[in-house]
């Protein structure tokens, strides 16, 4: 998933996932690349893409104030690093344009009458 | 198949890596980076085996791609990948702290290597390695002050490429160039996206 979001891959933003088939994976949790990360995301976007991917845990607001939490910093940590988009798409808002996501990996690819 | 996901590291590529290991702890450890062009994802590799807390590998060719994220697979590595050109890439805001490539600078597309630059130098926040011909070395300083913004420019070293001959175009069996390895800072003050 973090490609859409952690990464911010845009065309058109932000793009919506749709997911085929997501994987989860223990990855350890560090608070302050946490902080540092919660600093640079579009919260709303990424709420989003956590609900295409079937994680609805994520308040709909946040402010840094909710970083002292633990059970807040766990979600965030979830869906910004376990949860990985492996079968599906992103899909431009704009123009409905579907990037397909296989292996885990988006292909961003233009066709020649849309560089 | 199995031969193919070998880990190839030409002799500036390794040069980049020890650079990286030796001195710019700061620039990747703890750090979100990405390797533009990562073809077999060698650099990307690098810099989360020296801790960076997350890498993004970006290239245009999937058979590279799925070489690159099976050898991350192999290290144990939790990597991301993205199919995309470089030109093409759209980001939004400043998620990207180091950029690490080795851009192509072949002569076939002339200032290829510089266009990956530009990118690079508006998606880092923090600094871009990256490896370009000795000979370009003016013209590079010069893009990156004034077209690309940059704060500062250094070569860290020149080192010497083996090219091995890999396209039909390239008309001699191995060709030996000059190369520098530099080490740009992006001025603080841009908005990062693309």
């Amino acid at each position: 998933m973090l490609s859409s979001n952690i990464k911010g891959v845009v065309n058109g933003f932000p793009l919506r996932i749709e997911a085929e088939k997501v994987v989860e994976k223990n990855v350890e949790m560090n608070g302050d690349f946490l902080k540092k990360m919660f600093e640079k995301i579009e919260w709303k976007a990424f709420v989003e893409a956590s609900r295409g991917m079937g994680y609805t845990e994520l308040p709909e607001e946040a402010d840094a104030s909710m970083l002292d939490s633990d059970e807040f910093l766990s979600r965030f940590h979830h869906a910004l690093l376990e949860l990985h988009l492996e079968e599906g798409a992103l899909v431009c808002p704009e123009t409905g344009r579907r990037f397909p996501v296989k292996k885990g990996i988006p292909n961003m690819l233009l066709h020649e009458d849309e560089v | 198949m199995s031969q193919n996901r070998v880990l190839t590291v030409n002799s500036a590529a390794q040069t980049l890596l020890d650079t990286l290991a030796e001195n710019s702890f700061d620039d990747v450890s703890n750090k979100v980076v990405a390797d533009f062009g990562c073809g077999c994802g060698t650099l990307g590799i690098a810099a989360a085996l020296l801790s960076a807390e997350h890498v993004l590998s970006i290239d245009i060719d999937p058979e590279s791609l799925e070489i690159a994220s099976l050898n991350a697979e192999e290290l144990e590595l939790d990597m991301d990948f993205i199919q995309s050109n470089i030109m093409d890439l759209r980001w939004r805001g400043p998620i990207v702290d180091t950029v690490i490539m080795n851009p192509p600078f072949g002569t076939r597309k002339k200032g290829a290597d510089l266009e990956f630059l530009s990118v690079a130098m508006k998606v880092a926040s923090q600094a871009v390695y990256s490896l370009h011909k000795t000979s370009t070395r003016d013209h590079v300083k010069r893009a990156a002050l004034r077209d690309f913004n940059a704060r500062s420019a250094e070569v860290i070293c020149e080192l010497r490429y083996d090219v091995p001959k890999m396209y039909k175009f390239h008309k001699k069996k191995e060709v030996d160039i000059a190369v520098d390895l530099w080490r740009f800072v992006p001025a603080s003050n841009q908005s990062r996206g693309i």
